[in-house]
């Protein structure tokens, strides 16, 4: 378990990449309706880094090539990307972003 | 409509098959490839593919289980070379020929190269795959020197990746300035610096006047009278719509196929997309052809809605989009830079080649560029101005 930052410092609409203790960059998202998602952060398609990319709703955009994750399974919606981007467990806790780093397949 | 005849089979092709489906199309699709190659990406071709970090499969667009599910006729390794407009019949180099309801013309563009190479070995142009796999072999064999004659997009990138391989590299641009034209003068220069930042010889305003070489080049002759010595040249000099097999089909043609915002063309049942399509943009108020990757995979959207109503759709009126990785910079840019503007630093500060920024007409923001600036690119992006708007205000 790592903690990210604290949820003050991650407000609605805002991401950040996490670089250390995992074993690939990921992504953790608070999204505008308050919910806290993680991915991993390079976009299955294409070298990007998708805490750079524009969130609607659930929803990521890849921020080079325009590609939508469903941040609740990760997976696309639509062209080009292919392939899903994993899911991890994030939570809040008594004021931080934890992040339970999982090994599995995307829900 | 019953049957579509695609024209085309890269990322324009494909969405148009795409495009149709999720339109609720039912009927036949044939889909015409001059490669032997299923749609591919081409961006990589000029950077990670290029020097040799990724293979041919990770390039596909698609998928089997979508391909199954498009339900698509392809026909790969067929060059249409005549349409005739009032049955929609498309004629194929082998002398097959395909009638249906429905045409898209999604045959693209071609690069331009320069006459005094044909037939010397070690000169490139790069656009398909098996371009990039026969240059890649080329520069990893030993160490040439590398001669790029074109400092835009496709050429920077090509310098770039060379120069990654450890290779020497020297960049000859005709103009003063490198990308003026679609970065203005103050961006332009810097794209050149990029180059110089890396120790890759950039001579600008020479013309280049042949090549020296026997069956391969040796050489490439400069109009100032220098002789730059090469093992490996590569030509990004732009290109040309392939229209080729439509002159007397009666669809009009002007620097490529001339369409109204919809992508209709000047006949019934035919609509162009992708690089070909020379439509009037509602962003940017132009109407000239629209070479990004994200036209080709948007356009269609709009184009097959116009095919199957057989009235023109209306375009979204979103900034034209593109990006080009270089020097591990990565360059963004949204909207039409206007002639003579200079661009606004938002964040950020060139020095550090990180920074965003845009470009405004009566205050109000057209277009904006930024390198390594993608998260506040993508918010300025959507902030944009359409420029007729811009202008009217």
């Amino acid at each position: 378990m790592i903690t990210v930052c604290r949820i003050d410092d991650l407000p609605p609409g805002e991401s950040i990449r996490v670089t250390e203790g995992v074993p690939a960059p990921v992504a953790v998202f608070h999204t505008e309706d308050g919910e806290v998602y993680a991915l991993d952060d390079t976009c299955s398609h294409q070298d990007a880094s998708l805490s750079d990319g524009w969130m609607e709703g659930c929803f990521v955009e890849c921020p080079l090539h325009a590609a939508f994750f469903d941040m609740r399974t990760g997976n696309p919606t639509c062209a080009p990307a292919k392939f899903p981007v994993r899911t991890h467990q994030v939570s809040v806790e008594n004021g931080h972003v934890l992040l339970h780093i999982s090994v599995g397949e995307p829900a | 409509m019953r049957s579509v005849t695609v024209v085309g089979a890269s990322l324009a092709g494909l969405s148009a098959v795409r495009a149709l489906r999720a339109e609720g199309f039912e009927g036949d699709i044939t889909v015409v490839g001059k490669e032997l190659h299923l749609p591919y990406d081409r961006p990589p071709l000029s950077k990670e593919f290029l020097k040799g970090n990724l293979d041919a499969e990770a390039l596909a667009l698609s998928e089997p289980y979508e391909y199954e599910d498009l339900e698509a006729n392809w026909l790969l390794g067929e060059s249409a070379v005549r349409l005739d407009p009032g049955a929609r019949t498309v004629t194929l180099a082998g002398g097959q020929e395909l009638q249906s309801d429905g045409v898209v013309i999604a045959t693209g563009a071609a690069p331009r190269t320069l006459p005094a190479a044909d037939g010397l070995a070690g000169v490139h142009t790069l656009r398909t795959l098996d371009d990039a796999l026969a240059l890649r072999a080329e520069l990893l064999d030993g160490m040439p020197r590398v001669v790029v004659i074109g400092a835009g997009f496709i050429g920077a990138e090509v310098a770039s990746t060379a120069h990654r391989l450890g290779l020497h590299v020297t960049v000859v641009e005709a103009l003063d300035v490198p990308l003026e034209r679609q970065l203005g003068r103050d961006m332009g220069l810097l794209a050149a610096s990029l180059h110089t930042d890396h120790g890759v010889d950039l001579v600008c305003g020479t013309g280049v006047t042949g090549f020296a070489g026997e069956g391969r080049v040796a050489g490439v002759h400069l109009a100032d009278g220098r002789t730059l010595p090469a093992d490996v040249v590569v030509i990004g000099v732009g290109v040309r719509p392939a229209t080729d097999w439509l002159v007397d089909s009666g669809v009009e043609l002007d620097d490529g196929v001339v369409c109204d915002a919809g992508c209709a063309t000047s006949v019934p049942g035919v609509v162009a997309v992708g690089d070909i399509a020379r439509c009037p943009n509602p962003f940017t108020g132009r109407h000239a052809r629209i070479e990004h990757w994200s036209n080709a995979n948007e356009q269609s959207r709009t184009a097959i809605r116009t095919l199957l109503t057989g009235v023109s759709a209306q375009p979204p009126a979103t900034a034209p989009y593109f990006w080009s990785d270089q020097y591990g910079v990565r360059i963004q840019l949204a909207g039409h830079v206007p002639a003579g503007a200079r661009p606004r630093i938002v964040e950020g500060d060139v020095d550090s080649r990180s920074f965003a920024a845009v470009y405004e007409i009566a205050g109000e923001p057209v277009a904006a560029v930024a390198m390594n600036q993608p998260k506040l690119f993508n918010r300025l992006r959507r902030k944009l101005t359409p420029a007729l708007a811009a202008v009217a205000s």
